[in-house]
């Protein structure tokens, strides 16, 4: 608990270095030492899936990870997802199209989860969207327009493939 | 611009990882408050020692009931009612706990890590009592939970009419039943979050709290604290991480926090951990409804009599959800005598209060259970018996002959429910699917057909309000009490604005659920803001509009019947001459200092309105669905779901199905997944996501929608309540198509939720049994 330990990671492609206890969960970190909001906490024991970013190319826990171990890594968290000037990517596009959000609380997790997969799989099916973010609590929206969105986000990959 | 499906401009800041949740809200100097919670159902506190805690490194104070008498005196109930008793409740209890997650004492701490650290070392001596996690084992406890209460029974109340006993009595079939259902909490994905600070200039305290109702909070503060309104500015941020219910509670941290941000001369900020949310934020439990229903052998309702007993928790701050579930319970259906009466019962668990549905999915579940098994009595078909029973669409206004939770007389305002259960079974395909099931049974497949009808009392007053202006920018403002937790309200009333002035929608800015931008408001609950703050919008939007068209006439020297507003611009009809919004209000609104305003210009283009409705309106749902249940494992798959939707005048599409479609979702979990479950005494078991499920997009199937628009004559709007409707008919759905399934078996459902275990057990008794024994 005592004492502190500086972590130089790469947030968002920014090298950054944070002075942190041990114990500090990398939600708490990115959320107060880098005033980067967006990332959410919504059950802090792993299951509801809001505060997920991508370490290191996988999407992750924020909430299991305790800083320190995102010591030499690669971070990316939603503020990464928009262009430079703010404009929406095409899977948030879609979000916003299909009404695939309401609250907003859970959709940082549930895009960094999305965007992890459309890097493995640009063609996912609608299974494998949805066994993507299961692992996310959305109580708001049934899911069902956030499906649609990534779908079309799918079969629009599907299409420029060809 | 109303009926379209415009996309939300929330969504912009929201998916760029920018939106403004309170604990987003950057406080310099910010401190950090803790709670330390019962760790008993029932029990008197003997002492709790603080001092510990107070050494420990970063801490500023530590504050159990003696340290705060100054805002520790009763508190007012929050919605009376002629039956409901008077029970104490305070910021912090003083003699003894009620529940498990009782806030006894709180520590404000440099940081939250150093403030729950603190909160460990809060010493609490307790000399348990016998508690009661069930309300039979309440009403038999032998304890009060409430001192004076000695039956623990907060309220009991009966309305009826006709005469129920003897339509009964000549009734050629009656059927006794019980039903049960317990729902749980509301989980929001954002927990309880509040923060305060106190301007000492001012005196004056500024509060960001996600609440739904940030004028009902602001005067619950400052009546605890003792200040003016005034005094206390509330704002619920624009963004909200959920609401469903919970959030229009009143909660002791929003007193604390306040408080302390004067007591300390810092900023203060408690954001709930969903530990705290299992166990402090409040939640529905269980109803258990009795219900007598006579009828004839045409399968048509004589009478119907619902005794129900309600959970209501360690607290009643009111009785809603009874009164709700109640008045829900004779839906859509002509029923010439009616008796409900109902027992909320104090048990040791967190307090009970609405969750998005609030009663209603229980009522729901009760009436379509009592015509299935009419008609299994009967031997009809179960949408049959409920189409002969409807109230048709040439009978309203209908009046059930009940009083509504709002006071006024239970009386449907419009609606076609034959239409809306017509078009849902053409699109289900209803003879087909009977088909489907016969065949797929044929392959000793277990497969059911579910259908329900619902009906949902909204858009409950007593009012709402709102204010539009032209700013000399040219854009305009509208300015609603009641604040959204992601309803996109940001969207939708820009849109009203839009066809009541002329405007661009894209120039409206809404501002909503700040306490300092509007004097009165009653928040956002029981799906009533559109039908409250959607006329109060139109009308202040359609007294603006005249006051900028009389505004630019003086000035184009023309008459205002000769102008219109096109293209950001006021002009002669027809014509591309006129003047910019923007010009015409920098002379309105602020003109030049000492200077007159020419003739016939109208100081200050703004506009407040409230519009409070005669009673609430009646939005209908229809559900249908085709599940198969594994026998050996209990688990049911939803194979087919249709959902038919009637709200009034839809004024957004896109969003009246997003509302949809999240209720569904929160009406199958209720109906199949989340459950909170407590020990005998009350001891929370389910306070983790870990045993408590909420189902994810893998088991939400897809469902197929349709609208159907009657207008309610009650609003000029037309518009009644989205919010809720999708949740209510699911659990009676479920359990109607899962019965049905397992027919062969004869498994009879009385208690939701129907998790895989419960069905599980109840398949295996029914084999126990034998066939045809049920």
């Amino acid at each position: 608990m005592t004492g502190t330990q500086t972590v130089a990671f790469v947030v968002n492609g920014e090298p950054r270095s944070i002075t942190v206890e041990p114990r500090t969960l990398l939600a708490d970190a990115l959320r107060t030492d880098l005033r980067l909001t967006g990332t959410h906490l919504g059950c802090e024991h792993g299951v509801c899936g809001a505060c997920t970013v991508i370490i290191d190319g996988r999407p992750v826990r924020s909430c299991l990870t305790f800083a320190v171990q995102a010591e030499g890594r690669e971070v990316e968290t939603v503020e990464a997802l928009a262009g430079p000037d703010g404009e929406l990517n095409s899977l948030q596009h879609r979000f916003q199209q299909h009404h695939g959000l309401q609250c907003g609380y859970c959709t940082p997790g549930i895009l960094m989860s999305l965007t992890s997969l459309f890097r493995d799989n640009p063609v996912p099916t609608e299974g494998e969207i949805r066994d993507q973010i299961q692992g996310h609590i959305c109580r708001c929206t049934g899911y069902q327009q956030m499906v649609d969105a990534a779908v079309e986000e799918a079969t629009t990959n599907a299409g420029e493939a060809r | 611009m109303i009926g379209e499906p415009l996309v939300r401009r929330e969504d912009l800041r929201l998916l760029r990882g920018k939106g403004g949740y309170v604990d987003d809200i950057d406080l310099p100097g910010v401190t950090y408050m803790a709670a330390v919670r019962s760790s008993q159902p029932h029990a008197r506190i003997l002492n709790v020692d603080t001092s510990a805690a107070k050494a420990a490194p970063g801490v500023l104070g530590v504050y159990a009931a003696a340290d705060i008498e100054a805002i520790n005196g009763l508190w007012p109930q929050h919605l009376a009612h002629s039956s409901l008793k008077m029970a104490v409740q305070r910021t912090l209890p003083v003699d003894k706990v009620r529940f498990t997650g009782e806030l006894l004492a709180v520590v404000v701490a440099e940081s939250r890590y150093q403030a729950e650290d603190a909160c460990e070392l809060v010493d609490v001596d307790y000399d348990p009592l016998p508690g009661a996690g069930d309300l039979h084992r309440s009403l038999d406890l032998g304890a009060a939970i409430h001192e004076g209460i000695d039956d623990n029974v907060a309220a009991h109340f009966t309305q009826s009419t006709g005469d129920v006993e003897a339509a009964i009595a000549q009734a050629p079939h009656v059927l006794r039943e019980t039903f049960t259902m317990t729902r749980g909490g509301g989980h929001s994905m954002e927990g309880r979050a509040v923060a305060a600070r106190w301007d000492p200039a001012l005196d004056q305290f500024t509060v960001f709290d996600a609440t739904q109702v940030p004028h009902q909070a602001r005067a619950q503060i400052a009546t605890v604290l003792g200040v003016p309104d005034e005094k206390v500015r509330v704002i619920s941020p624009p963004d909200v991480g959920g609401g469903f219910g919970p959030k229009a509670g009143m909660y002791p941290e929003e007193i604390l926090v306040t408080w302390l941000s004067k007591e300390l001369n810092r900023p203060v900020k408690f954001i709930e951990d969903r530990y705290e949310h299992f166990l402090s934020c409040y939640q529905e439990h269980r109803q258990e409804h009795s219900v007598e229903v006579g009828y004839d052998g045409d399968g048509r309702l004589l009478g119907l009599k619902d005794v129900f007993l309600h959970d209501t928790g360690a607290y009643a701050p009111s009785l809603i959800v009874p009164l709700i579930a109640g008045t829900t319970v004779p839906g859509c259906y002509r029923i010439p005598n009616i008796h409900i009466e109902f027992r909320a019962v104090f048990t040791n668990k967190v307090p009970c209060n609405a969750v998005r549905g609030a009663g209603r999915p229980q009522g729901v579940y009760v009436m379509e259970r009592v015509l299935d098994h009419i008609a299994d009595d009967l031997g009809l078909d179960p949408v049959e018996v409920r189409r002969r029973n409807l109230i048709q669409a040439d009978e309203f206004p209908y009046n059930v002959g009940l009083t509504f939770r709002d006071g006024s007389p239970l009386t449907y305002d419009s609606g076609n429910y034959p239409g809306l259960l017509k078009m849902g079974l053409d699109l289900f395909d209803y003879d087909h699917q009977r088909d489907l099931q016969r065949k797929r049974r044929a392959e000793g497949v277990y497969r059911g057909v579910g259908v329900s009808i619902a009906l949902e009392g909204v858009g409950i007053g007593p009012f709402e309000g709102a204010t539009v202006r032209v700013e000399k920018t040219g854009r305009v403002t509208a300015v609603l009490g009641a604040p959204p937790q992601g309803q996109g309200f940001e969207t939708t009333y820009a849109q009203i604005v839009s066809d009541g002035l002329g405007v661009d929608p894209d120039l409206v800015d809404v501002v909503t659920g700040d306490t300092s931008t509007i004097a009165y408001g009653v928040g956002t609950f029981a799906s009533r803001v559109m039908a409250n703050a959607g006329p109060a919008v139109l009308e202040a939007a359609t007294e603006v509009k005249d006051k900028l068209l009389r505004t630019a006439a003086a000035m184009m020297e023309a008459a205002p019947e000769d102008m219109e507003v096109a293209e950001g611009e006021v002009r002669v009809k027809g014509t591309r001459i006129g003047v910019a919004i923007a010009e015409a209000a920098r002379l309105a609104n602020a003109g030049a200092p000492g200077v007159n305003l020419p003739k016939g210009v109208v100081a200050g283009l703004t506009s407040t309105s409230y519009f409070n409705p005669s009673s609430a309106g009646y939005s209908a749902s229809v559900q249908a669905c085709a599940v198969e249940v594994d026998a050996e494992t209990g688990e049911i798959e939803i194979l087919d779901w249709v959902v038919g939707h009637d709200c009034g005048r839809i004024i957004n599409p896109l969003l009246v199905e997003g509302q949809v479609i999240g209720g569904v979702a929160h009406g199958l979990s209720n109906a199949m997944y989340e459950e909170s479950i407590y020990a005998e005494d009350g001891t929370p078991l389910t306070t983790s996501y870990l045993d408590y499920p909420i189902p994810s997009a893998r088991e939400l199937p897809r469902l197929r929608l349709f609208h159907q628009e009657t207008p309610t004559p009650l609003n000029p709007l037309g518009a009644k309540g989205a919010g809720e409707a999708g949740t209510l008919g699911v659990p009676a759905m479920i359990a109607t198509a899962v019965e049905d399934a397992l027919r062969p078996l004869g498994v009879r459902i009385h208690d939701l939720p129907l998790s895989p275990g419960v069905l599980g057990d109840l398949i295996a008794e029914a084999r126990d049994r034998g066939p045809g024994a049920a």
